[in-house]
């Protein structure tokens, strides 16, 4: 589907920006980014749909199904965990004059 | 007829952008709840789009499931504490290897199946997609399944520390070959699989491998490691999905995989820094397994009551808080605030002072203030804050044991030796809230406890602060 060598170079390109925006980070963003990165390899989720989507013995189908639990599980629930976290930046930002939350 | 693929594919290639968008202004603390949200629309984009693939079987299993895990993973994502959030993210961490690790399987399973040229069950059609597998494809599905299983049960274990069902750790003599070998005939299966030799045998038996060095691997590492280890297997799910990614053909997983285990390897190294340890010694080194006789300390602990305690403190022209991961357990934070609040009333000079790996993330102590609502300006780093201990008049340390114990400079026989520490034994009194006489997460003796100025205030973190807070007002009456 993708040739060889385009994917190798996604690859780099992408390796590069994870590094690049990784780089010049504070030390207090380190938990939330942390959490924040976990999220986005929740897009797991859409391989394991795919996965489903081909499964065709009833045993592919129970693997996929749970891999499709399991994707979702880490999107939503590191979504979660992380828009909390940074709701606490916004909460504390002491040039927010509204505290109503 | 051919513009649904195509709109499929600006849709992840939509969701690419915004996660690594949202990526960049998470890493800033003014844009970094944008981040998320922007992130969050871009994995809402690409899930959505998934379901109108074409070619797409069991859309309602499909359904079913991603109701379910969201659903499920919202819930406990919501209700659990703040202090709980480590642990959390371990375990959906580990979900996330788990499920690259069943897409690797289904990948492979399909391709036996299509090897051994079964009929394929219930009419489905002739060539299965798993058949198309080139060779390359297939070594990389292995590979991800490996790193995706491994990061599973590695993430699990690291969730049971943190969550403290598992509290010992698991050492026996020869461990680290056990795991060499397991490591090493999980690669081989893996290699016998993706060079074609694939069999419904081997499958299992490269999953078990795979979890079981998992397990093994992340059973002795201490529970003051796993912040780096949880990182680390961040990083791992991360390259599995990227691995799977290009198995399926999906862009937007290989970039999003990609640039999550580039920059949780980089984020790894820079946790690693903060404890002046190697990644290898926070895996092989085995916390405290290294053996040695550890310094005696001389000495007693001596007690001191809360309302003494907090006279020093009001009298006191500078006061350095110093927070560990005891203030989250307590759920003290508020309470520290409220004490901080009413010395800098007095006239104090209040300062936080955060080490990088307080607590049990590196940023988790800044993230508990800020939830209390400290001011950033109050809060400093160990570099920012260690040259002032020595004009400091009282050290209040709050739950926080190994990042201020001396003998990480003293004693080469403890394991935690060369870690930088806050230098708070400089100032001229500490007083540490405990709540008890024991060894701290790691199990180490602190000679800070025994020093001559350091005076210990036995208690829960929220309850003694509690003490301080009414003998300061009790004070003003």
């Amino acid at each position: 589907m993708i040739d060889g060598f385009l994917a190798l170079y996604i690859f780099m390109l992408a390796a590069f920006t994870g590094y690049e925006i990784i780089a010049r980070v504070p030390v207090i963003l380190h938990t939330p980014l942390m959490s924040g990165s976990n999220f986005v390899h929740g897009i797991v989720l859409v391989g394991a749909m795919i996965a489903l989507g081909h499964a065709h013995t009833p045993f592919e189908v129970a693997v996929g199904f749970v891999g499709v639990l399991l994707g979702a599980g880490n999107a939503a629930g590191g979504y979660v965990v992380t828009e909390r976290m940074l709701e606490m930046f916004k909460s504390s930002k002491p040039d927010a004059g509204k505290e109503t939350k | 007829m051919n513009w649904l693929p195509t709109l499929i594919k600006a849709c992840y290639f939509l969701a690419a952008l915004l996660f690594i968008l949202g990526l960049k202004r998470m890493s800033s603390p003014r844009t970094a709840r944008g981040g998320v949200v922007w992130a969050g629309y871009g994995m809402l984009l690409a899930v959505l789009a998934t379901f109108f693939l074409p070619g797409l079987h069991n859309i309602g299993l499909i359904a079913a499931a991603v109701l379910i895990g969201v659903s499920a993973a919202w819930w406990t994502g919501k209700r659990v504490a703040m202090t709980a959030m480590p642990q959390m993210v371990a375990l959906y961490n580990g979900m996330g290897g788990g499920a690259a690790a069943a897409i690797g399987a289904v990948e492979l399973i399909g391709y036996v199946r299509s090897l051994a040229l079964l009929p394929p069950v219930g009419g489905a059609p002739a060539v299965p997609v798993a058949a198309q597998l080139a060779p390359v494809e297939l070594a990389l599905g292995v590979l991800g399944a490996l790193i995706g299983a491994v990061s599973f049960s590695g993430s699990l274990v690291a969730f049971a520390k943190l969550q403290g069902w598992l509290d010992k750790r698991f050492i026996f003599p020869g461990q680290r070959a056990v795991n060499l070998l397991l490591l090493a005939a999980a690669v081989m299966v893996g290699v016998l699989l993706a060079s074609g030799h694939a069999s419904a045998a081997l499958i299992v038996a490269f999953f078990v491998l795979a979890l079981l060095f998992g397990l093994m691997m992340t059973l002795p590492i201490g529970g003051a490691d796993m912040p780096v280890v949880i990182s680390l297997y961040n990083a791992f799910t991360g390259l599995a999905v990227a691995f799977e990614g290009f198995v399926l053909g999906n862009e937007a997983m290989i970039i999003a995989g990609t640039v999550v285990g580039a920059a949780g390897t980089l984020l790894t190294q820079l946790m690693a820094k903060a404890m002046n340890r190697s990644i290898g010694n926070v895996l092989f080194g085995s916390f405290g397994a290294a053996g040695g006789e550890a310094q005696a300390i001389a000495g007693a602990q001596k007690p001191v009551e809360a309302s003494d305690a907090a006279v020093m403190m009001a009298y006191a022209e500078r006061v350095v808080i110093v927070p560990g991961y005891g203030l989250a357990v307590a759920q003290a934070q508020h309470k520290v605030w409220e004490f901080a609040q009413l010395l800098i009333k007095r006239g104090v000079k209040v300062k936080f002072a955060i080490h990088p790996v307080a607590g049990r993330m590196p940023g988790h102590m800044n993230v508990l203030l800020a939830e209390a609502g400290v001011p950033y300006d109050l809060i400093a780093d160990m570099d920012d804050i260690n040259p002032e201990f020595a004009v400091t008049d009282v050290a209040l340390v709050i739950g926080a044991n190994d990042v201020v114990n001396p003998l990480a400079r003293t004693d080469p026989a403890s394991p935690i030796y060369g870690m930088p520490i806050l230098d708070v034994g400089d100032s001229r009194h500490v007083i540490v809230v405990k709540r008890g006489k024991g060894t701290g997460f790691a199990g180490i003796e602190n000679a800070l406890f025994y020093a001559d100025n350091t005076r210990m205030l036995y208690g829960d973190g929220q309850a003694a602060v509690g003490q301080l807070v009414n003998e300061l007002k009790t004070l003003d009456d």
